[in-house]
């Protein structure tokens, strides 16, 4: 990544293909997750036009389930001061996550950095973490897992809201756990050994008391602040071996 | 009907801030020292972030999902696949919520 060669071109190529191949399994669950997005947007009044638009442009399923709830078909009943802030504070835990992707920019690629966090996801943002824990990951694998993440997202909201409750509920073929289960083995593929055990179960315990107490998605942003912090902690002052692992 | 003038301010605010948010967390991490304790807490999010996405899935729903999970860990230590630890969660959960009449 660091010295340009001249088959830089092609690298990226592979990277971007192997970005999306990697993707495949949580398309199912993207997909899964657009369907049922699609059939209850059409119940919440959304025209064919606002679903292309709020997938396209939002591209954030937890933020749009939520403004599902928040929608009337009535426009001048709209409330579009609380869609946005809804938006912001269901999308915030993403400030996490992007922060965990400098090391594929350099300072001075920043820039063009900012762009391509547009496309990140839950599932391509870990398909890259953890091959980023394997010693791979790269700008093109990010980007050919989120632009097959975009093209399923926007393939099944669309038809899920033109075929409306045609569609079968996905969680009665079990599709609801594919994300569950995939993040699952991303997290074992990421054990690097006991310095681990402390900020997992810190995030997983701390995630789990905020999902019983508090509403949305604050669960996921909470414990993993914690968690992390955990672990930063215990490296940095307990003086764990894990930098030198890393 | 197609939309309506509030329906596109509405989806315009929330695809501004979504990027904005997606945007800022890279930004802010440019601006944080690359040693240390804040290189330290990076390095840590992913684990954290992933086990607090997974954890309250397993433990809070139903007994489906417990034994699920369980597979799907079996499976993935054992093959190291992806896909296969993901198709036989599917496959677990939905087995187990039929025979619980789920």
């Amino acid at each position: 990544m660091n010295a340009p060669a001249p088959h830089t071109r092609q690298i990226a190529k592979d990277q971007f293909f192997l970005g999306a191949r990697a993707c495949i399994p949580v398309a199912i669950s993207v997909s899964a997750y657009g369907l049922v997005w699609g059939v209850l947007a059409k119940g919440a009044g959304l025209t064919v036009l606002e679903v292309i638009l709020m997938s396209g442009l939002v591209f954030a399923g937890s933020a749009q389930f939520v403004a599902l709830e928040l929608w009337t078909a009535t426009p001048s009943a709209l409330p579009i001061g609380a869609l946005i802030i809804a938006a912001l504070i269901v999308n915030l835990r993403y400030m996490l996550l992007t922060a965990t992707l400098r090391p594929l920019f350099a300072p001075d690629q920043m820039t063009g950095g900012f762009w391509r966090m547009f496309l990140v996801t839950d599932e391509n943002w870990a398909m890259t973490v953890a091959e980023m824990a394997r010693g791979g990951g790269s700008r093109a694998f990010l980007l050919g897992g989120g632009v097959l993440a975009y093209c399923c997202w926007m393939v099944s909201t669309l038809t899920g809201r033109m075929l409306g409750a045609v569609i079968d509920d996905p969680s009665r073929y079990g599709l609801d756990f594919a994300f569950t289960a995939t993040f699952l083995a991303l997290l074992l593929g990421m054990w690097r050994g006991k310095a681990d055990l402390i900020p997992w179960l810190v995030a997983a315990v701390t995630a789990i008391i905020c999902a019983k107490l508090l509403p949305g998605s604050w669960y996921i942003l909470i414990g993993g602040i914690t968690g992390s912090l955990a672990g930063a902690a215990i490296e940095t002052f307990v003086g764990g071996r894990r930098a030198e692992l890393a | 009907m197609l939309s309506s003038p509030e329906a596109l301010i509405a989806i315009a605010g929330m695809a501004l801030v979504s990027f904005a948010i997606k945007a800022s967390g890279l930004m802010l991490a440019n601006k944080l020292p690359r040693q240390g304790f804040a290189a330290a807490w990076i390095k840590n999010i992913p684990g954290a972030v992933l086990a607090s996405l997974v954890a309250p899935a397993i433990i809070t729903g139903n007994l489906a999902e417990a034994l699920a999970a369980i597979a799907t860990g079996i499976v993935f230590i054992l093959t190291r696949s992806l896909i296969a630890a993901m198709a036989i969660g599917v496959l677990s959960v939905y087995l187990v919520r039929l025979a619980l009449g789920a």
